[in-house]
């Protein structure tokens, strides 16, 4: 199933809708990749609070993802990892080192604007400025 | 036997399939809390695993009573190719392309017993016990 | 099936050669006392219900409810004898316990009404087939080990269900001992007081997570001061509550970490420098107020410069 894509500000927002197939990620990736480069987002929340199981594979791509955005200059941020989930995950072994987590949107949100603020702002070609 | 669940396991959709079997079997048995999601999830690795490495295969499913404990059993079979040095290829982190990375070695920390045989060329069978607390 | 040909079956010795045929009998015998046990159904179902009664069991309960469970098992019984599984016994038996353990039915009587149930019928048996002593026998020969099986089912069943009970308030009470509190806004605090042990701890990381949800923590103090020591498993479960609670955005401060669990945990290979390891109870929560009242220092922002070409 297709996972829709916001664009919140300098952010973008992937929530998950339901279990996700190996297609619908690697959907997912290419969609980030594009939309992160279309409107140079300095930031990406997926929001999966809707899975009922992050397996390895689930996780290696969430990486992944999370990899392929860094290079393109942008944070990732997962959010909404249930608490059975995480119980799961930690027990399976796998741990989402390297990538963000909060709670919800709205913490991610807060987490992404502490990472990506204070960073000094590109300069602007002031048109007709000379 | 009326109460085992078999899943065919042949693309990605039969690992849904098979994870929401597992969770609906294991509630109707009488486990709760995060334990559901533990199956589901050893579920999810077991048959990503058979997907990986033979294509094909399947897991079955039934309950499990002994003495005064009871629980699900879970078997997942497949007539893959095997996996040649098992104990290695089972230690956890084992490098993904030669072991098997992270999901199955990690399984058996979900389930309270984990059994794996693999014979080069015929293929794997998996067997996990998870009692109720 | 006629008497006259069960009788003609039964005058062949049971050899083991001929068991295959003693069995088939059995089978046959076994079809035609089911089949008198559905026929006078209603009147049996009455004379268990009144030897109840009589016997003063399930006073729990009231008649009505007695006569729709009593028709619920008679009716399970003879299918077992039937078909010979007794899945479907078991489904229902612990069905039925779930029911009426909460109502204060106990073991003894469950067990009585069985072996009630199975002696009305034994004797519904006894006058059908009083004039043929061997017939009778051999009628008992089939009948006796599953009902047997059945009461043995049935009490089995219903003492399962009692442990699963006892074990599940068990559970409530460990965890109404072991409160996660809500202290300030986004700050959730675990004190752990006594021995853990997997099991515990397994709880304890469940219910901190959900916590975690619920309160929408963003830093959770788990005090420890009050544990003497933990083994591996337990320390290890401490690992995963702090990498579970990570996944869930909060971060977790351990205090009252005593010399020797520290120990342990080295032991097991913890980088005890990834966790966050305080004191006391108290820096810990000091601890936590800074995390969370922690700003990232904006550096101001920087003007737009000119672009010299």
């Amino acid at each position: 199933m297709h996972v829709p894509i916001l664009k919140q500000g300098g952010y973008l927002i992937a929530s998950v809708q339901s279990a996700l197939s190996d297609e619908d990620l690697k959907q997912l990736k290419d969609d980030l990749a594009e939309r992160v480069g279309q409107f140079r987002s300095r930031g990406v929340i997926i929001d999966v609070t809707v899975l009922d199981v992050i397996d390895s594979f689930a996780t290696r791509m969430l990486r992944a993802v999370a990899h392929m955005l860094r290079l393109r200059g942008a944070e990732t941020v997962i959010v909404g990892i249930q608490p059975d989930v995480a119980f799961a995950m930690v027990q399976l072994g796998l741990t989402l080192e390297e990538v963000g987590t909060a709670l919800d949107l709205e913490e991610g949100l807060a987490y992404l604007d502490r990472i990506t603020k204070g960073a000094v702002k590109h300069a602007k070609r002031h048109a007709g400025a000379y | 036997m009326p109460n085992d669940t078999q899943v065919p396991i042949n693309s990605a959709a039969d690992i849904v399939t098979a994870r929401q079997k597992a969770r609906t079997l294991a509630m109707k048995l009488g486990f709760t809390g995060v334990d559901l999601t533990v199956i589901a999830t050893g579920i999810s690795e077991v048959a990503r695993n058979i997907l990986d490495h033979a294509k094909e295969g399947e897991i079955v499913m039934e309950p499990l009573v002994e003495d005064s404990k009871r629980g699900l059993l879970i078997v997942a079979r497949d007539e893959g190719p095997g996996i040649p040095d098992l104990n290695q290829a089972m230690q956890y982190g084992y490098s993904t392309r030669r072991g098997l990375g992270v999901g199955l070695p990690g399984t058996k920390w979900l389930m309270d017993e984990f059994d794996i045989r693999s014979v080069v060329g015929k293929g794997t069978t998996v067997v996990m016990k998870k009692w109720i607390r | 099936m006629n008497r006259n040909s069960l009788t003609a079956t039964r005058l062949t010795a049971a050899t083991p050669a001929n068991r295959s045929a003693a069995e088939s009998s059995s089978a046959a015998l076994l079809r035609e006392l089911v089949a008198h046990l559905r026929q006078n159904r209603t009147q049996l179902r009455e004379e268990w219900a009144a030897r109840i009664t009589e016997a003063q069991l399930l006073t729990a309960m009231s008649k009505d409810e007695i006569f729709t469970e009593a028709t619920s098992v008679y009716d399970n019984y003879v299918e077992v004898l039937e078909t010979g599984s007794v899945e479907a016994l078991q489904a229902y038996a612990r069905n039925l316990s779930e029911r009426i353990i909460p109502r204060g039915v106990e073991t003894h009587e469950v067990v009585g009404i069985v072996l009630l149930l199975r002696d009305v019928l034994a004797r519904s048996l006894f006058k059908k087939y009083l004039a043929d002593f061997n017939l009778l026998n051999q009628v008992l020969d089939a009948y006796e080990p599953a009902a047997n099986r059945i009461a043995n089912t049935v009490a089995v069943s219903f003492v399962q269900e009692r442990e699963r009970i006892i074990r599940q308030q068990q559970e409530a009470i460990r965890e109404l001992s072991t409160p996660v509190l809500q202290v300030r806004e986004r700050l959730l605090i675990l004190p752990i007081i006594g021995a853990i042990d997997s099991q515990r701890a397994r709880q304890l990381t469940e219910q901190l997570l959900r916590g975690i949800r619920q309160n929408r923590a963003k830093v959770v103090v788990v005090d420890i001061t009050g544990v003497p020591t933990v083994d591996s498993t337990v320390a290890n479960h401490l690992v995963q509550t702090v990498e579970a609670s990570r996944l869930m955005g909060a971060s977790v401060i351990i205090t009252g970490l005593s010399s020797e669990i520290a120990q342990t945990l080295v032991t097991i290979g913890v980088d005890l420098s990834k966790m966050n390891a305080v004191g006391d109870l108290q820096g810990g929560i000091e601890e936590a107020e800074r995390l969370l009242g922690y700003k990232v220092m904006l550096t101001s922002e920087t003007p737009i410069q000119e672009i010299k070409s």
